[in-house]
């Protein structure tokens, strides 16, 4: 991979580097050298991307033990189930605002979190961000609390849907503005570095982020910095109603890696195994110091909100890709390796949805947030004087 | 007391909290190898090596996102912006992240950031290069902003603004980096954040002016006395949070407001000034609030325009003799 060869300066000191330049210049004119605009003979670039495809991976030989794969299908179930009971409750108005579902991209979430350790390294995503913090731990009973606008949820009832945030879990949210936030994981990774703490940043982000100038300056910083970051699209193929090939002149995204001299790589979503098997390799190399961009192709089966029909999409091309739903795909895994059977797996997904029940009950039935909250947390200083009625 | 330049005061300030706390960097363009673009930075690449201080391409938005990641995950970035004017490519990263993420999180994070660099007009630059911010981002909750009109303020108040925790946009000007003034040099010298300064006590008339506006208070309240007025001068040094309680107390003597602000008028520092002085004093107030401004236009470039445009001492003299009934 010719882009992957990097000649940057790491460790050597700037300053050194710029005399010895500077000192060349200076030679050079000295011997009475013109300096000349050089254009090379010839520039071309070729690169060649590694591919994740969903295919028979053999959990073992990716380093996953069997226990782990039951507490994988279980994390994707939670997501799902989770959702799909939060996308009732919004119906009945429980639930108010932007309500973006996750539903058929948990591999996404589930492969990368099983690749991490929760804690050291740290996550930012956009707004559609549920499925992330259910899969780092957080709890269904502080999620669907938070949806419900109640002081017990997440960001006691100050942020809703788009702002899950869990400190503890080194989770920093949960966005609202596309492409914003890319910037910032640049510099929690930054700051990983700086420490020297060994933790790395997963950056996600949808398709339509790319088209954003935060994407790319982010992108640059990260490589000049030699910055622990995971770049990650997850491509869903819209962003909002606009498919990505009306969007972007090239929709290919893993290769705007080329731009920032940063390895790209292309990833089956639909299959967690193949989310896990590239996140282990990403993580590796960013704690190496490099950072890299990784697409990964997954669907989602809902709307962009709730508000949204989805007419821009048939619903042959939906119920094809509901063929590929990623939970099933690794029930039939389970069941093919004899690593579980229907009943057990049935017994997980009551659990699963009892807990989300439950959690349905702790939101009803917990407080909403004291209006005098209203001025809490917006400083750390704790006399702020706000101007007041 | 030592006197520095403006400058060294802000330089000063950042030496000697990098020196008591390692999680504090300076990142922005041309602020290493380059010793700053207005040399404010001079030597901290020197001292502090390209681990904390740290030069940047021309990407706004990017690095002041990667300092308040940075921000968010345990360290203390100063971020510089070669002028405010630039920062408008990173407002979003200014507003909806540094000043928001704390309340969004339920207070779960904190961003101890500070954004400084220099703001207003610098002489004939034009349109864009000549913009005042202060109004923009004291706006938002979550923000504070500070604006410093003599290098004692500049270092105390550099100081403070790097040891908070909350998100500071901190504003110097072009055209004071060189002037000289007397610095404390009282160990660990730090001026509290909200708090105005008395700079001349008078009961005649009360002019409220900050940064390069204050100097225009100066002098106005200096012609004033050579007509036998005594105005009483203040500066607020802290835009968000405002200290209104020293402007209404100091109303409460004169019974009369002139706002020197070289921003445009409309939705201005004055304005706010003005309104809350309405609200809370107005049976003291024998005049309107008066405000002297930038022109309600864009900075111009020709010489005679842009003189034209900033609020002058002429204009200022004007206003208070209007407010005092003193023509």
């Amino acid at each position: 991979m010719a882009s992957q060869t990097k000649n940057k300066k790491k460790a050597e000191e700037a300053k050194g580097k710029q005399a010895a330049k500077a000192k060349s210049e200076q030679e050079a004119s000295a011997n009475g050298q013109e300096q000349e605009v050089r254009v090379p003979a010839s520039s071309s670039v070729e690169v060649t991307f590694a591919t994740y495809q969903a295919e028979d991976y053999d959990h073992r030989e990716l380093g996953l033990e069997d226990a782990q794969l039951l507490d994988m299908y279980r994390n994707m179930l939670l997501q799902r189930r989770f959702e799909e009971r939060a996308a009732q409750m919004y119906g009945k108005q429980k639930i108010a605002g932007f309500l973006h579902l996750y539903i058929g991209q948990e591999a996404v979430s589930t492969g990368a979190v099983t690749a991490l350790e929760i804690g050291k390294d740290s996550i930012i995503t956009a707004y559609r961000d549920h499925g992330l913090g259910l899969a780092l731990g957080m709890t269904p009973n502080a999620c669907m609390a938070e949806l419900f606008g109640k002081v017990t949820g997440s960001s006691q009832g100050k942020g809703g849907s788009m702002h899950y945030f869990d400190a503890e879990k080194k989770f920093f949210g949960g966005h609202g503005i596309v492409g914003g936030h890319i910037p910032v994981g640049a510099g929690i990774a930054f700051a990983h570095k700086y420490k020297e703490d060994g933790g790395v940043c997963l950056t996600f982000f949808g398709d339509g982020a790319v088209g954003q100038g935060s994407f790319h300056e982010a992108l640059n910083l990260a490589s000049l910095y030699d910055l622990p970051v995971i770049f990650i699209v997850e491509n869903n193929e819209y962003a909002m109603g606009t498919a990505t090939h009306r969007a972007f002149a090239e929709p290919d995204f893993h290769k705007q890696a080329v731009g920032y001299d940063m390895p790209g790589a292309v990833v089956n979503g639909m299959d967690v195994f193949a989310v896990y098997d590239a996140m282990k390799t990403h993580v590796e190399m960013a704690r190496e110091g490099q950072p890299s961009l990784l697409e990964i192709r997954t669907y989602r089966y809902r709307g962009h909100s709730m508000s949204d029909p989805a007419k821009y999409r048939t619903k042959e091309e939906l119920e094809e890709k509901k063929n590929e739903d990623p939970i099933i795909r690794l029930k039939q895994y389970l069941i093919e390796h004899d690593l579980s059977d229907n009943d057990a797996l049935d017994a997980i997904d009551e659990e699963v949805k009892q807990e989300v029940l439950d959690a349905v009950e702790f939101a009803e039935e917990s407080d909403l947030p004291p209006l005098e909250a209203i001025y809490e947390d917006v400083y750390v200083q704790d006399d702020y004087p706000f101007l007041t009625d | 007391m030592a006197e520095l330049q403006f400058r060294e005061a802000l330089r000063a300030a950042m030496v000697e909290e990098m020196e008591r706390d390692d999680t504090i960097f300076l990142m922005g363009e041309e602020v290493a190898e380059y010793d700053g673009a207005y040399k404010v930075s001079e030597g901290m690449l020197d001292q502090f090596g390209a681990k904390r201080v740290i030069d940047t391409p021309i990407s706004e938005n990017g690095f002041s996102g990667l300092g308040i990641g940075a921000a968010l995950n345990g360290l203390r970035p100063i971020i510089e912006f070669m002028t405010w004017n630039f920062s408008f490519v990173a407002i979003d990263q200014i507003i909806n992240n540094a000043a928001k993420i704390r309340y969004m999180s339920g207070g779960q994070f904190k961003v101890p950031i500070v954004f400084r660099g220099p703001n207003g007009a610098a002489g004939q630059l034009a349109a864009t290069h000549n913009t005042s911010v202060e109004a923009i981002y004291a706006y938002f909750p979550g923000l504070k902003v500070i604006s410093v009109s003599n290098p004692d303020d500049a270092k105390g108040l550099l100081k403070s603004a790097i040891r908070d925790d909350d998100p500071v946009v901190f504003l110097e000007s072009e055209l004071m980096y060189g002037m000289r003034g007397e610095v404390s040099d009282e160990e660990d010298y730090t001026i509290p954040i909200g708090k105005a300064r008395i700079a001349r006590e008078g009961e005649d008339v009360t002019i409220v002016g900050y940064n390069k506006s204050y100097w225009v208070a100066m002098e106005t309240a200096q012609r004033l006395e050579e007509e036998g007025y005594n105005a009483e001068v203040i500066d607020p040094r802290t835009i968000r949070p405002l200290d209104i309680d020293a402007i209404i107390n100091s109303v409460k003597k004169t019974n009369c407001l002139v706002v020197i602000d070289e921003s445009n008028p409309f939705t201005s520092v004055a304005s706010e000034i003005a309104f809350q002085v309405q609200e809370r004093a107005f049976d003291h107030l024998d005049a309107p609030v008066a405000r002297v401004t930038a022109k309600d236009v864009p900075a111009p470039y020709a010489k005679n325009l842009i003189d034209y445009y900033m609020p002058r001492a002429d204009e200022a003299v004007e206003a208070c003799k209007r407010v005092m009934y003193a023509e």
